[in-house]
């Protein structure tokens, strides 16, 4: 762990460095810190989602209903501030316990019934998002209090660029660092994150070893809707309204972004800033298009041929390993 | 015999007692002729499509890439006819041209399966990195294909395929019980079959019995992919049109009908027959809960709590199972 960057992660590194090249080359707008700070605020809510489905992954689990438990957060704490008013405190607290809720029953059915977390999780998918079409009855919530819409505009410092408009890093931005850094400890030096280590490495032995499986399920999924909670805000603040169906159905893109920074679905494996990579590999993709006039609909079929590519060479990589230490052990 | 009953058990009183509700609340509307049609036209879809999806789960597997497979397949064709009739193709078309339009589809359904089963199978990727892969990629070549747009009027051979009726069963049921006994004489009376099931419940012990894991995986993605190609058929003539997105719900729904119908995620379990009675319960809830004008959100939502119950049921059952062989 003395590398700053395992070798997978380089690989990506020098893809999104290789792209920027290119884009620049065809549009000298790519490397602007302007751009740059844009992009980070427009990708802050993927890669706040991301550091979550990371957790559940490398915990050895899966989890595709965070997109409905992000819904209904933001869709509740838009109704409730709407209703009651309040601040920016109230309506992340309201979204985190909504989150946080959620994410536990996930646990409890993947814990006590053995159900496997991808079928439990689409299960609650299902549930999580017809439940709120019934009941929301799909409407969209375009009014938002104004302190809301003002947090959205904070930035941490403001620069002007040469036409005389304003840009920055925006608090937005920050939220999503500062879940980045909390992670980063959490997974790092703490025991409730080599637990989850532990517990995808080999569930088993997690639990000889003394970890209690039950709490750490519950830490993971919870964790999982705490962050999907914290993200539907972000989404809200980004956006400034509030969509019962917008976000639903895009759980694979950020699966595909957290994969693509080299987490192993079968646990155990993962890294923060592998992911962080995942996402800004999309972003600048993304990003790049759009600056090189390239049809959106050329998107799909780019970030397919990524994923596909990485997934394979990555693959077999490990299966080049796998059988050199097979050959050491036969010794 | 008693093994595979009792496999099935759980699933058919469900399915009785979901009949005996719906028909209790609503009876009258429900056992009606053309209702019962109605639910024969809509099931097969589905039905194809989990079909594409268990038998990939049987290896411990999953093919997240069907839908999109399908609306590629679908696209295809579409693209031929086009080619071959012009824009204004919903009137006439000879039997050549539509069969060589569903070769071409078939064809591509194909290369789908053989790319998704190299994948898995020949570099170990997993399959649900794999397929998500295929399926993103896939879904991009469909929408580059369409620049997005519907492909829409198709000849009538094609529509019979989805909305025709022979002796008064429906045309898509009679593709559906095709397809399903024809899985169903796959798994359960073929060598592929048999090691399909082994592959699943243990790859290393069936690599060890000489079996060449790699190509029963290539041969069961080849499969899925056939079967996603057949669905897509029947998608886009009871649709009469081709787009990128259709269906895209249906994906975790096959999940949820296989599962639901024994298949299990970690491979080796599940029967056709299974499949077909969940298949059934789904229909029956959706229709039942339509005829009670009850949201559709709301069925969505029941059929994830069935899912979670039936899951329930199955895991105290078994561990009841287990208490009693222990004593």
């Amino acid at each position: 762990m003395k590398k700053l960057f395992s070798s997978y992660e380089a690989f990506v590194l020098l893809a999104i460095v290789i792209l920027s090249a290119i884009i620049t080359s065809m549009n000298p707008n790519f490397l602007t810190l302007e751009n740059f700070l844009d992009l980070l605020k427009s990708y802050s809510f993927v890669g706040i989602l991301a550091i979550g489905v990371l957790i559940v992954l490398v915990s050895g689990g899966i989890d595709i209903s965070f997109t409905a438990t992000a819904t209904i957060a933001m869709y509740v704490m838009a109704v409730v501030v709407n209703q009651y008013g309040g601040n920016m405190f109230i309506a992340f607290l309201i979204a985190s316990v909504i989150g946080i809720i959620l994410g536990m029953f996930n646990a409890i059915i993947v814990h006590f019934f053995k159900i496997h977390s991808i079928i439990a999780t689409i299960a609650t998918l299902n549930i999580y998002y017809g439940l709120l079409t019934v009941f929301s009855g799909g409407k969209w919530i375009y009014s938002l209090p104004t302190w809301f819409r003002e947090f959205a505009q904070v930035r941490v410092f403001t620069l002007t660029n040469s036409t005389g408009g304003q840009y920055g890093l925006s608090i937005i931005t920050v939220i999503w660092f500062a879940f980045l850094g909390l992670v980063w400890v959490l997974l790092r030096y703490t025991i409730i994150g080599r637990g989850v280590y532990a517990l995808g490495g080999n569930s088993v032995s997690a639990e000889r070893v003394g970890f209690n499986i039950l709490r750490l399920q519950l830490f993971v999924y919870g964790f999982m809707g705490w962050i999907a909670g914290i993200a539907g805000v972000v989404l809200t603040l980004l956006v400034q309204s509030v969509a019962p169906n917008s976000i639903v159905g895009k759980e694979l893109d950020v699966l595909a972004a957290v994969i693509l920074g080299g987490a192993s679905l079968m646990g155990g494996v993962g890294t923060l800033s592998g992911t962080i990579l995942g996402v800004i590999l999309i972003a600048t993709m993304n990003n790049g298009m759009t600056l090189m006039r390239i049809p959106a609909f050329w998107y799909d079929v780019f970030i397919g041929l990524i994923i596909v590519i990485s997934v394979s060479t990555s693959a077999y990589q490990n299966k080049k390993k796998q059988s050199k230490t097979i050959a050491i052990e036969v010794e | 015999m008693n093994r595979k009953l009792s496999d099935n058990l759980i699933l058919l009183l469900v399915l009785i007692g979901i009949i005996l509700l719906v028909g209790t609340l609503n009876g009258d509307q429900f056992f009606r002729i053309e209702n019962i049609q109605t639910m024969a036209f809509q099931l097969p879809e589905l039905g194809i499509l989990s079909l594409a999806m268990m038998i990939t789960m049987l290896t411990a597997g999953i093919n997240l890439s069907i839908i999109a497979s399908a609306n590629l397949t679908s696209i295809i064709v579409a693209l031929t006819l086009l080619h071959f009739m012009g824009p204004d193709m919903s009137e006439g078309g000879s039997v050549g041209i539509v069969i060589l339009a569903i070769g071409a589809g078939l064809l591509v359904s194909i290369i789908i399966g053989f790319l998704n089963g190299f994948l898995i199978a020949t570099l170990e990727v997993s399959p649900i990195l794999a397929t998500l892969g295929t399926m993103i990629l896939l879904k991009g070549v469909s929408i580059v294909l369409t620049k997005g747009y519907v492909i829409s009027g198709f000849p009538p051979l094609i529509r019979f395929i989805g909305n025709g009726e022979i002796l008064g069963i429906p045309m898509p049921m009679i593709i559906f019980i095709v397809c399903a006994a024809v899985m169903a004489l796959l798994l359960n009376r073929t060598r592929l079959g048999v090691n399909i099931y082994m592959l699943g419940s243990n790859a290393t012990a069936c690599h060890f019995s000489g079996i060449d894991n790699r190509k029963v995986l290539i041969k069961t993605y080849l499969i899925s992919g056939i079967y996603a190609g057949i669905a897509a058929i029947i998608m886009m003539s009871r649709f009469n049109s081709a787009k990128a997105d259709y269906g895209e719900s249906y994906l975790l729904m096959t999940v949820l009908a296989a599962v639901l119908g024994g298949t299990s995620a970690m491979g080796g379990f599940g029967k056709v027959s299974g499949l077909v009675i969940s298949l059934v319960i789904l229909q029956v809830v959706s229709n039942g809960l339509n005829l009670l004008r009850v949201n559709n959100f709301m069925t969505i939502a029941i059929w994830g709590i069935i899912l979670i119950l039936v899951m329930i049921v199955n895991y105290l059952s078994k561990q009841n199972l287990i208490k009693k062989w222990k004593a």
